[in-house]
Order: structure tokens, then sequence, then C-alpha cells
């Protein structure tokens, strides 16, 4: 690759060189001058990049040129001079939030994102003290449709976000900017409610909200009463990711894990036992290791495709409905976590499941969906009853008047509380896949995989392969992470162009670990991959590395289940898919 | 020792920016009205025989409603799978401009220009008026289907103004008084 061209600009008076084709924005971030921004969003690693110039809050003076630019979207060029810190450019930028200000809803006292709101935070860092106009105020209703988005029309600034984010990353093609001036926000096709298009409630666009625009379904209310109620058992499990992300919330570091923390603050908070979700991610590894060997033993449909994904799950329901053969069946771990709850936990304690309230903190939003899925509510009771997000937990844990931060550790509840490393690894692309191959080679070849990691099928390249040498037999692994490089796998495998055994996808780019219900990354994409390396720091520092080697599991299928993939094992821990419609 | 793990390589590094590919639907009766297989023919044929149906989504939009005479449901989802884009994307356009309509027209179409010569010379109370004589708002189509009522932005004849258009029909400076005589030319 040919050196790129270095350009000299001037930027406040400060001379550097940077290379052609740099913004303005990327510029001063070079000289270390804070430029603000508002509807820009570069997440570089994870391919998610907004450059709508809509917002209008990065004016800066470039002199020689009759109007302000865009910082955003302004390209340098030689000899460039910008100003970002005269009094026109500040006063732009600060009329800009005003005028978005003019007809924003005023009740960040009760918006589900005060605090967490990045145009709140711009009015203050741009001084703002007064609204000088007042602009029409639209007044359409919630959409409280769906069981996982709510979309609040009336907070959207119109910065395309979250159009980026459900068209050109996910390739779902849900959200667009509807009618124009005042009236203009972003919904779906026909502006119909969410539940009727074919959103997988992936929750990209929650999770690059600036505002309340779209947000979560809240739980919090459900979780409290349930823990309240003095006949109800509460038994809450955290997923993977989780750990590694809610530190966030209460200042710790990215990079921080929070695992015995956040056991205690969940203790302190009422539940009755305290179970991790990745026993069902061991549980998961234990099915689908077998049934991959069972698909390739019996010459059955091969890719098996990972199931752990809800939102993934749907995108291939609307997307790919001639597919649907080949995802495995396996219900996702914390759906079969709240299955083992209810059947195996509550005979075992003697408690009636009727009176069990299985609570999952996911960093999920398409999780809560998945849990309203028929097929998952049946027998009476659900397999799981409430979801909960990162973000929700971080606020009930606030709520409590807990303080997180100096906390004691402790550790997880037993029997359900046993996990691996295997299944921590969950969290991250590439997790499943590997966990799955832990258990699946010692099965295959009968002898022990001495390096469990799986280096070459870590990374966060969308799409990825690999060939595995499992006892003389090579197994051809595809990974994708982000729903537009799931389609890309999806058509080469259609159109017959790779031919995989197994394959795992993550609808959000970077795996649970860049969830839709994580602590929201506003655009910082360092802090996703700092907790990605905790996923993989708290895997290796686990004694046990393999499903198969979880004592408790070895239990439950000894004491319970029978054989993996076996009658009972098939009737409590595997599910079906149907067809739904494009929209 | 160690697992044996090689070739691997990455397939795909590209910018991604692939849409549902397009694919025939089937086209089920639209909830307002059924159309006749033809009409989507004709449409199909106009976009099969364009260069390139790249940025030409407002051209294709265009001649659908002259063929079906408004934006149905079915007629967006139909020329978002033929172009291989979301539906999302065919509906923003189609909300975008006040020219597009989802809802049938009236047989005859009335457009008040709201342009600024015509605004202030008083289009605002004409269009009142035609509101009041058809019971009707703007975009909205009148019980017997005889009108639609529109309020349009400069129409180009500002000399005229203030200016109704009754399909392709111009009535220049146009007073409330007469908007009675105007509506009852059509009213046979």
């Amino acid at each position: 690759m040919s050196e790129k061209k270095m350009l000299k600009v001037i930027i406040n008076d400060q001379e550097l060189m940077v290379p052609e084709g740099i913004t303005i924005l990327e510029a001063a971030h070079q000289a270390g001058v804070h430029i603000p921004t508002l509807c820009h969003l570069d997440l570089h690693d994870f391919k998610m990049v907004n450059q709508t110039a809509s917002c209008r809050v990065c004016m800066v003076e470039a002199p020689g040129r009759n109007t302000l630019v865009p910082a955003c979207v302004t390209k340098v060029s030689e000899g460039m001079e910008v100003r970002t810190d005269s009094i026109r450019a500040i006063t732009a930028r600060r009329m800009a939030v005003e005028l978005l200000l003019s007809n924003h809803p005023n009740e960040c006292f009760t918006c589900p994102k005060n605090l967490e709101c990045e145009l709140q935070a711009l009015a203050a860092e741009l001084n703002v003290r007064e609204i000088r106009w007042e602009g029409d105020r639209m007044d359409y209703p919630k959409d409280l449709t769906s069981d996982a988005i709510v979309k609040d029309a009336n907070k959207c600034i119109y910065c395309r976000r979250c159009e980026t984010a459900c068209n050109k990353v996910q390739t779902c093609g849900i959200l667009s900017g509807i009618g124009r001036g005042f009236e203009a926000f972003v919904g779906p096709f026909g502006n119909i409610p969410m539940v009727e298009s074919s959103c997988t409630y992936c929750g990209q666009c929650v999770q690059v909200c600036p505002t309340a625009a779209l947000t979560e379904v809240y739980h919090m209310d459900k979780v409290w009463e349930a823990i309240n109620d003095p006949d109800k058992y509460v038994i809450v499990q955290t997923a993977p990711a989780i750990r590694v992300a809610i530190g966030e919330l209460f200042g710790m570091e990215a990079g921080t894990i929070a695992t015995g923390k956040m056991v205690t603050a969940l203790k302190r908070m009422g539940f009755d036992a305290v179970f991790d979700t990745d026993f069902g991610a061991d549980l998961t590894v234990m099915e689908e290791a077998a049934e991959l060997i069972y698909r390739i033993k019996n010459n059955k449909t091969l890719p098996i495709l990972t199931s752990c994904c809800p939102a993934w799950v749907k995108f291939i329901e609307h997307q790919f409905p001639e597919l649907l053969e080949i995802p495995s069946t396996c219900k996702s771990p914390h759906i079969m976590f709240g299955t083992i709850a209810k059947t195996y936990y509550a005979e075992k304690n003697n408690i009636d499941p009727d009176n069990i309230v299985v609570v999952s903190v996911m960093p999920c939003i398409a999780k809560k969906a998945e849990a309203k899925r028929p097929e998952l509510t049946k027998d009476e009771h659900n397999n799981v009853d409430i979801v909960v997000t990162t973000r929700e937990l971080g606020k009930m844990i606030k709520e409590a008047g807990i303080d997180f931060k100096n906390l004691p550790d402790t550790e997880f509840d037993k029997p359900l509380g046993e996990t691996t490393g295997a299944s921590v690894i969950f969290g991250t692309t590439g997790g499943v896949i590997e966990a799955a191959l832990r258990t699946a080679y010692e099965w295959m070849t009968g002898e022990e995989l001495k390096n469990v990691e799986f280096e070459q099928l870590r990374g966060l390249d969308g799409v990825r392969e690999a060939t595995v040498d499992v006892g003389g037999k090579e197994l051809h692994i595809g990974i994708a992470h982000g729903l537009g490089n799931a389609r890309i796998l999806l058509e080469n495998i259609r159109d017959g162009k790779s031919k995989y055994h197994a394959v795992e996808i993550m609808a959000c780019p970077g795996g649970c670990i860049a969830g839709g219900g994580q602590p929201y990354h506003h655009g910082n994409d360092e802090i996703v991959k700092k907790r990605q390396q905790d996923i993989y720091d708290e895997d290796r520092r686990k004694k046990v590395r393999k499903s198969h080697e979880n004592k408790e599991i070895l239990e439950l299928y000894k004491e319970y289940l029978g054989e993996p993939f076996g009658d009972l094992a098939h009737r409590l821990l595997h599910t079906h898919y149907e067809e739904r419609e494009r929209i | 020792m160690g697992n044996n793990v090689s070739g691997f390589k990455i397939i795909y590094r590209k910018e991604v920016r692939i849409m549902t590919k397009p694919q025939t639907i089937s086209v089920t009766a639209p909830a307002e009205e059924e159309f006749p297989k033809e009409k989507y023919d004709e449409l199909e044929q106009f976009i099969d025989g364009m260069e390139t149906t790249k940025g030409a989504l407002i051209e294709i939009l265009h001649k659908a409603q002259g063929i079906f005479g408004y934006l149905p449901r079915d007629v967006q989802l139909f020329i978002a799978r033929k172009l291989g884009i979301p539906g999302a994307e065919v509906f923003g356009v189609v909300s975008f401009y006040s020219y597009f309509t989802t809802k049938p027209r009236g047989k005859h179409t009335i457009s008040v220009c709201m342009g600024t010569a015509c605004y202030v010379r008083g289009a605002d109370k004409i269009l009142e008026k035609m509101k009041e004589k058809l019971g009707i708002e703007s975009n909205e189509i009148t019980e017997d289907g005889l009108f639609t009522l529109k309020d349009v932005r400069c129409i180009g004849a500002c000399g005229l103004a203030p200016v109704v258009m009754v399909d392709d029909k111009v009535f220049g400076r146009v007073k409330v008084e007469e908007v009675d005589d105007i509506l009852n030319q059509y009213r046979k």
C-alpha cells in the first residue's frame, strides 16, 4: 500500500500534517481540538458510520469559504485554515442545538434518557440558556406495540443514525425517514406499528439513538413486584456480557469485570436465587455439539447454524425462510435455563413451578420479544418471565441505593450458577462456536484438547471462516456478526458458494458485548473492544473451560435429562421456527 | 499438541450495502382495491426497460401513480422488491413529496396553489372555502368520489394569483365567491 499523501492544515493557529482524505473533525481530533457532534457516528472496526451531516452541530469556520462548513463531512485540503473557536462558529453551533430544542418535548425530568441523552448533554456543553424560538410540536402517540422497542417519534431529531444501523449495517430495512419538515420522524414502512414490521428487535437503533426516540420496553417495575411478592420464588440469571459492561454504569472504567459485585448487588436486591445464564450456555454447548455430531454422522442438513441470538433467528425467519431447516433447534441459553429452573430445579427443591419467576438480565432487547414467543411460553408457564437489559439492572441497583462500586464480591448460587470458561465467551463474536468446538473436538476424537483457545476464530472481521482439523476430519467453520454480514454468509450458503459444517451468527456487530441492551457506548468503539478483552480474560481465569466438564451440567444429565440430544432434552431444550412476512 | 486450526482467512472485507435481493412476490389483494395483473405488468415492463434503476425511484413512483392512480401499500412493496430496496425507503420518498398519494383520487383533482404569490393574494381563504364546500380536508376525497382536494406549492402561474387548478384546467384570480361556480362546473 502506498503512503498516503500528507497535507498541511492549520486548526486554530496550530499547524499540523494530516493524511489526505480525512475530515476536519478527524484532523481536529489529531490536533487535540474538540468539535461537538450529534448525528455523527463512526464505530470504525464495526463498520458503522453515520455521515448525514444533518444536525449542523459541528459547524466550523474555514476562512476563504463564504459559509461555515460541517466538520464531520468536509475533507481537509492542502493549506486549509480552520477556526473552531470563533464567535461565529460557536454561535452557529449553539443555534443548531437551539433549533433542535425548539420542537423537542421539554420533559427531561421524566425522560428515560435523562442524563444519558446526547442532545441534553450538548445543550449543557454549548451553554444553551434559552430557547429563543418555538417550533411546531408534534403529538404522535408512542409506539408501544412491540414487546421490545418503544418508538417515541416526538423525540426524533432526524439524525438518521438508526437508519444507518438498520439499513446499512443490519440490512433489515425497517426504518426510514417519513414526511418532511417539523412533521418528519423515523419509522417503518407505511408507518405501521413496529410489531407488524419485520424488525428483528436487535436494538442497534436503540443503542445509537442520541435521544429517547427509540428505547427498550422497560420491565423494572415487574421485577420489583415479583421480588416483593412473598408467594413468588424469584430467580435471576445474568448473561455472559453483563459482567463486563455493568461497571460502566457506575463510573467504573470500561474493561472492568464486575461479576462478584454484580452477584452481591442482585442478592441485596432480594432475589431468592442468583444464577448464571452461563449455565444455560454450557447446556447449549452440550446440545448443540451433540446436534452437530448427529447431523454429520447421519448425513443430515449442514451447516448447523447457532440459534442463541433471537434477533438473528427472527432475521432468518423474515429474510431467508427457505433456509429455516439449517439453524440448530436449540433454544437460546437463557430460555434453556428458564426451562431447567422450572422443571429440574423446581422438582429438586420442591417448589411449585407456577410460583417461580425467572428474570433474565440480558445485553439484548430482542430477548424481551423472544421470551414472549408462543412456543416458548407453553405448558402453562413461561420459560422466562421477565427480561431486563443491562441498563435496566443498572437503574434498579441505583434505585435500591446500592453502592455498587464498593460492594464485596460474592459467588453465584449453586447448582445453576456453576459455569465454565466456554460459556463466558458466548458473549462475544466467535465465542459460541469456539465453546461448541471445545466440546465437539473431544467428543469426536476421544482425545483431550490441550489448547482450548481457537485464536483463529477470534477477531472482529465481519465474516470469518476457518478450517479445524478434528481427528483427521476437517470441519469448516463460518462466523458472522452484524446482520449485514450474516446476509452475505447466508447468501453464499443458499447459493452453494460456501460449504460449512457449522456457522455462528450474532446479530449485533461485536456480538452480545455490544448488544442493544448494553450501556450506551455513545459511538466509542474502544469500549466494546475492552469488553471483548474482558470476556477472554474471564475465560482464562476459569478453572474449567469446557462445557462438558461442568460438574453440575453432568449431574443434570445424569439425574434428569439423560443423554444430550436425547428424548427429554429434545422435548425441553429444543424449539422450532416459522416463516414470517417481510415488510 | 494444539488444536490444529488451519486455513483461516478473511473472505469479505468490502463495505456492505446489500439490500434485499430483487425477487418476485405474490401480489395479494390490496385492502382498498384489486388491480388487474396488466397494471403490474405495465409497471414491471417500464422498470425492466430502464437503463438503470439507480436513483430512479422517483421516476418509477411517478409512473406507478400514473398507472394505478395512487400508490397503495402493495404497489409500494412491489416497487421495493423489484428494486431490491427496503419498503421503508420507498414509503419515505412517497411520504416526502406531496405529489405522491397513497389514497385513491377523486374523479377530479382540485389543486389550490399556496405558493407565495397566491398566498399573499388570499389563497388560504380559497382553500378554506373549498374545504367548507366539499366537507373534506386537504389530501382527502369527497364522499361521492368526485373531488380530491390538494394544497400545492407554486404552479408557475403567479401572474394569475390566486390560482386554482382542476385537473389540467387553470382558474386565475379566483375570488372566494367563485368557488361554488367552479365546483358546479364539474357537478353534473
